[in-house]
């Protein structure tokens, strides 16, 4: 008995030190980019500098950064909890016109200004960007408690089809909300646009100001890795796999269903909030359009592509498909164009190519790109049914 | 200490439980055997709160539990070793027998408590740190007995343990019943075997087509004719 709980007592260090050293060299990749790109990327050759620019533009960076806290938060409902969700967007856009009522001048009627760095003369409700990112967190997390309550009693396919109506839905409703009662909630498709600067230590960050915006892109994205891995290490986390395992028996042992499959739920869209009020101030503006149900999809795919259930697999299946979307399909379909002298439109071949890696990763690497040990066995369950069931 | 009256369940139309009344007193085994699809699982399911009676009443310690959400029957202290094993294959003995005090914050106990389902299974501290997913089927069956038991229960359920295992591995199951319930914890078990549950029980219940048949001494159902013919091989 002592003997296990030294041992309990070893893993738990363990774990702190580990979770130290992904902190620490967290923060050196951040501060490494970050510096290369603000103080050497000028005095670097021409030829370097153009490579940049059409391979790897600092803006891509900060996107795939957006793509990554939202696909970590459909990491926990789909990799940790094994629900499938198809309607994440509608968590993305509820952040996103969080950031549009919160830190614009739309609501014009008012003038309410806290914390932001914008003048206090435009009307409009201003609020710190620190603010609206909590503001959004609890609004989509909320409505994914709202959405999840009814929804969640279904199981696996048939909860799917129901998250894929809501996605649909709630984009509809900002679409055409313009006009709800004689009152604006959305602008319809017009958008909301612009969008206050976001305020560092006194400081406005102009649209230009990539370099600013990547660091706390990447502070939200790293919060979200530390909230995915404690949670995955404690009591919950435990509640989650164990309902992904057998939801029958998870019960039996005293897992309350609901209330664990609501909070999955609530955590992931507590994260698209931040993911969507992040995409808000990259873009500068929400556009209703853009809330569409290939977002929701992208987001499955990173994270089936990266490794369900794997943060930091996740974290390279959402940047490798954001990077492809963003800059990687339309430079290599230039270098391709240029070189053969042909007039290929390449992005609109995006989803031919996703969907061609998702049959090619199901053909030859069901677990993703770095699979989570669990997992591994789930896919390749069928290959040898008896080491499985033990043989009856 | 678990007293069900007149419990009715039914399956859409179909009625899988005709009204039954049973009790298990504090300290006893008492089995529910029967042919397959008599109710016996149905009756389990419905104690344990996974299936919501249609009539009639359960009560556990003086308190009325048809109707509970599965988590709470738990808490009240009745676990659950179901049939077909449905241990968490993809996850370690360990973390099978942690997720089996998933309700308790104990740590110092449920380290006493791990300890002692230990002893009682060494196959399993042999195995601890293995997926189990892995083990034979002995083994699984092992595993969700002592998960069961990790959940301190006042009242273990078990549904079926016996079913598909090796003879040897019977014997132990039926063995290990015994040492469980002189340790203190009342036992209702569900059993196709009945020979084998008939012998450690004190008391049995012969369930038919969602009625029961007939009920008394263990010993006496053992002998008597109508059991021995239908469900002994006599």
């Amino acid at each position: 008995m002592a003997i296990s709980f030294l041992k309990r007592g070893e893993k738990k260090q363990k774990q702190s030190a580990s979770a130290r050293k992904w902190a620490i060299s967290l923060t050196l990749i951040a501060l490494a980019i970050w510096a290369f790109f603000t103080y050497f990327f000028d005095k670097t050759p021409d030829a370097v500098q153009s490579w940049f620019q059409v391979w790897l533009p600092p803006s891509t960076i900060n996107e795939s950064l957006v793509w990554v806290i939202c696909a970590l938060g459909l990491n926990i409902v789909v990799g940790y909890a094994g629900l499938l969700d198809l309607g994440f967007v509608a968590f993305w856009a509820f952040g996103g016109y969080t950031a549009g009522w919160f830190m614009s001048g739309f609501f014009h009627q008012v003038n309410i200004h806290f914390g932001s760095m914008s003048a206090k003369v435009i009307p409009g409700i201003h609020l710190s960007f620190w603010l609206v990112m909590i503001i959004a967190a609890l609004i989509a997390g909320f409505f994914g408690i709202i959405i999840g309550a009814p929804t969640l009693r279904l199981k696996s396919d048939y909860l799917a089809l129901v998250t894929l109506g809501f996605g649909e839905i709630i984009p509809q409703v900002f679409t055409n909300g313009e006009n709800i009662g004689g009152f604006n909630l959305s602008n319809g498709t017009k958008g909301i646009s612009p969008i206050d600067a976001i305020g560092v230590f006194g400081k406005r960050l102009g649209p230009f100001d990539l370099g600013w915006k990547f660091l706390i892109y990447f502070f939200l994205a790293a919060c979200m890795v530390f909230v995915s891995l404690r949670i995955r290490g404690g009591r919950l986390g435990r509640a989650w796999l164990a309902i992904r395992e057998d939801e029958l028996a998870a019960s039996m042992m005293g897992v309350p269903l609901m209330r664990t499959k609501l909070t999955a739920y609530a955590v992931g869209a507590f994260s698209g909030g931040i993911g969507g009020a992040v995409y808000a101030t990259h873009v500068n503006g929400i556009f209703a359009e853009r809330f569409n149900f290939s977002i929701s999809i992208i987001l499955l795919a990173m994270v089936v592509l990266g490794g369900m259930g794997n943060v930091w697999g996740v974290i390279i299946g959402a940047l490798l498909m954001a990077w492809i979307n963003a800059t990687g399909l339309p430079a290599i379909g230039d270098t391709f164009n240029n070189t053969f002298h042909t007039a290929i439109n390449f992005p609109s071949y995006n989803f031919l190519l996703f969907g061609g890696i998702l049959v090619l990763m199901m053909l030859f690497k069901r677990d993703g790109i770095l699979p989570e040990a669990r997992l591994k066995m789930i896919s390749h369950e069928n290959d040898d049914e008896a080491a499985n069931t033990g043989g009856h | 200490m678990l007293k069900i009256d007149n419990l009715q369940v039914s399956y859409g139309n179909i009625k899988a439980i005709k009204g039954i009344s049973l009790e298990v007193n504090e300290g006893e085994i008492v089995t529910l055997i029967g042919s397959n699809g008599a109710g016996k699982s149905t009756t389990l399911r419905a104690i344990s709160g996974l299936l919501k009676p249609r009539g009639g009443s359960i009560t556990f310690l003086g308190e009325r539990i048809d109707g509970l959400e599965g988590h709470d029957v738990v808490k009240k202290g009745i676990t659950h070793s179901p049939e077909g094993r449905r241990i968490f294959p993809r996850m370690t003995v360990e973390e099978n027998l942690d997720l089996g005090a998933f309700l308790r914050n104990d740590k110092a106990a449920i380290a006493e408590d791990k300890e002692r389902v230990l002893e009682l299974f060494p196959r399993l501290r042999e195995r601890i740190s293995q997926k189990s997913g892995t083990m034979s089927g002995g083994e699984q069956q092992m595993l969700a007995v002592a998960r069961a038991l990790m959940g301190q229960p006042k009242l273990l359920i078990m549904d079926e343990p016996s079913m598909g295992l090796a003879p040897v591995l019977v014997d132990l199951i039926f063995e290990t019943i015994l040492k469980i319930n002189k340790q203190g914890t009342t036992i209702l078990l569900v059993e196709q075997n009945a020979l084998a549950a008939l012998s450690v029980a004190n008391r049995g219940y012969v369930l038919e087509s969602g009625v029961i048949k007939m009920s008394g001494n263990a010993k006496d159902l053992q002998s008597d004719p109508e059991v021995t013919k239908a469900y002994l091989g006599g």
